[in-house]
């Protein structure tokens, strides 16, 4: 039952992107068709599952030395090694997975979504599967928001007329603005 | 370089090249920490002295660092002076760290520093690094305080509240708007971050509209990620 809690509230009360501002340079960028969006959406939740299950560990490791506080320092030069690793690995053995996904591994390393559920895992003290659970939760939300975002900018922004000033990014805030307005709907689900 | 063009490195950053305004990077701290001018204004400062010390330590450094492995390199020294500030403030500022949270660590992910490390200290001396360090840390922080100013104004009614680094403990800020209306609160709510963004955003294509280059889409300028990017085909577009 906590699991699913969790999952649920990472997806709709916490919604990365659209609640707690992490991970919206590609919630802005990549956004454009449900493709992309969708493939981005997939590889940062293997990412962020990924990174979790190497970074939990690595912490209680820094914990026993005393070495707390070189957890920004590692994390990241893990996140980024993982994520060059899983690249190649993809590009060597499935290359048909690589066309679609690998793509978007370069862009992840710099995705502040993937470095914060590691350190919320921490910071919050979950146990380990509690830590995969929540970084996957974490990674359909930033999924879900993507697509939600991509059907609405496909629709809605690149078919209407926008004010002069507005065209390119500004209107995408406004969007983004609506959906997280629609999204505080969930708050208080749990208390 | 001569003079006029040091100048002109240290001004590109505050308005022509606005990092958060023009090259749309650096979004997410943006949004999260413009909540009110004194969260937004620490941000800022923490964010600079991050951008100046990896600017000029990575320009000293970029004929020794390979090609092949530079991104690691530029990171672990992110990453380090992240740490350096993170322990600053945590032991002189406690307010301000618990106020900035995980933004703070989140430094290290943010796209201005590495895009500038990628784009002009890898390539340019170590004082025209230093001065483009400040140049666009100063006008992250300009940005970050303009929003802080809207979003507070509009959300409490009041200006300028905060402990402001232990010098003014307890400031409930100057009252502008609270005697007349209440605050909205949805303004330092998440929505009101993106709607405040995409309004200043809005006003500097208005004003600009001729005199400096506007991205409308997200460029390969700002993108941290433009080396990584094969054949000059951008993942990002």
């Amino acid at each position: 039952m906590k699991f699913v809690i969790i999952i649920i509230s990472m997806v709709l009360v916490n919604n990365y992107p659209l609640a707690q501002f992490l991970g919206i340079c590609p919630f802005l960028g990549v956004s454009k068709d449900l493709d992309s969006s969708t493939g981005m959406g997939i590889a940062v939740t293997f990412v962020m599952v990924l990174a979790t299950a190497v970074t939990w560990p690595i912490q209680q490791l820094l914990n026993k030395f005393g070495i707390g506080y070189l957890q920004t320092v590692v994390f990241i030069l893990v996140i980024a090694a993982l994520v060059q690793l899983v690249e190649m690995f993809m590009k060597k053995s499935m290359p048909a997975l690589y066309k679609s996904l690998g793509i978007f591994l370069p862009l992840i390393t710099t995705n502040c979504a993937v470095l914060g559920v590691c350190i919320t895992n921490i910071d919050s003290s979950y146990n380990y599967i509690e830590s995969l659970v929540n970084a996957f939760g974490a990674g359909i939300g930033f999924l879900f928001a993507m697509v939600v975002m991509a059907g609405v900018r496909t629709k809605l922004v690149d078919q209407s007329r926008i004010p002069e000033s507005f065209r390119g990014v500004p209107i995408v805030l406004i969007t983004a603005a609506i959906l997280s307005l629609s999204f505080m709907g969930f708050n208080g689900m749990f208390s | 370089m001569e003079e006029r063009k040091r100048i002109d490195v240290l001004l590109n950053g505050l308005i022509k090249e606005n990092p958060v305004l023009v090259l749309v990077i650096g979004t997410c701290p943006t949004l999260a920490t413009s909540t009110s001018v004194e969260t937004g204004f620490g941000m800022g400062l923490a964010a600079t002295a991050v951008l100046v010390c990896s600017n000029i330590v990575i320009s000293a450094l970029h004929n020794i660092i390979p090609d092949k492995v530079r991104i690691p390199c530029f990171i672990t020294v992110i990453a380090g002076f992240v740490t350096i500030v993170q322990m600053l403030l945590q032991a002189f500022v406690p307010s301000l760290y618990s106020a900035l949270g995980l933004y703070l660590p989140l430094i290290v992910v943010n796209c201005i520093i590495l895009g500038r490390a990628e784009m002009f200290a890898s390539k340019n001396g170590v004082l025209d690094s230093a001065l483009d360090g400040i140049g666009m840390g100063l006008g992250f922080t300009l940005t970050l305080v303009i929003m802080g100013t809207i979003r507070e104004v509009l959300g409490s009614g009041t200006w300028l509240a905060g402990d402001w680094f232990g010098l003014m403990k307890g400031f409930k800020g100057i009252p502008l708007l609270s005697r007349f209306i209440p605050g909205m609160s949805i303004m330092t709510m998440v929505p009101g971050g993106f709607f405040v963004y995409a309004i200043v955003m809005a006003a500097v294509h208005y004003f600009t509209k001729d005199k400096s280059k506007i991205r409308n889409e997200f460029g390969c300028d700002g993108c941290a990620n433009a080396g990584n990017c094969a054949d000059g085909e951008c993942t990002q577009k």
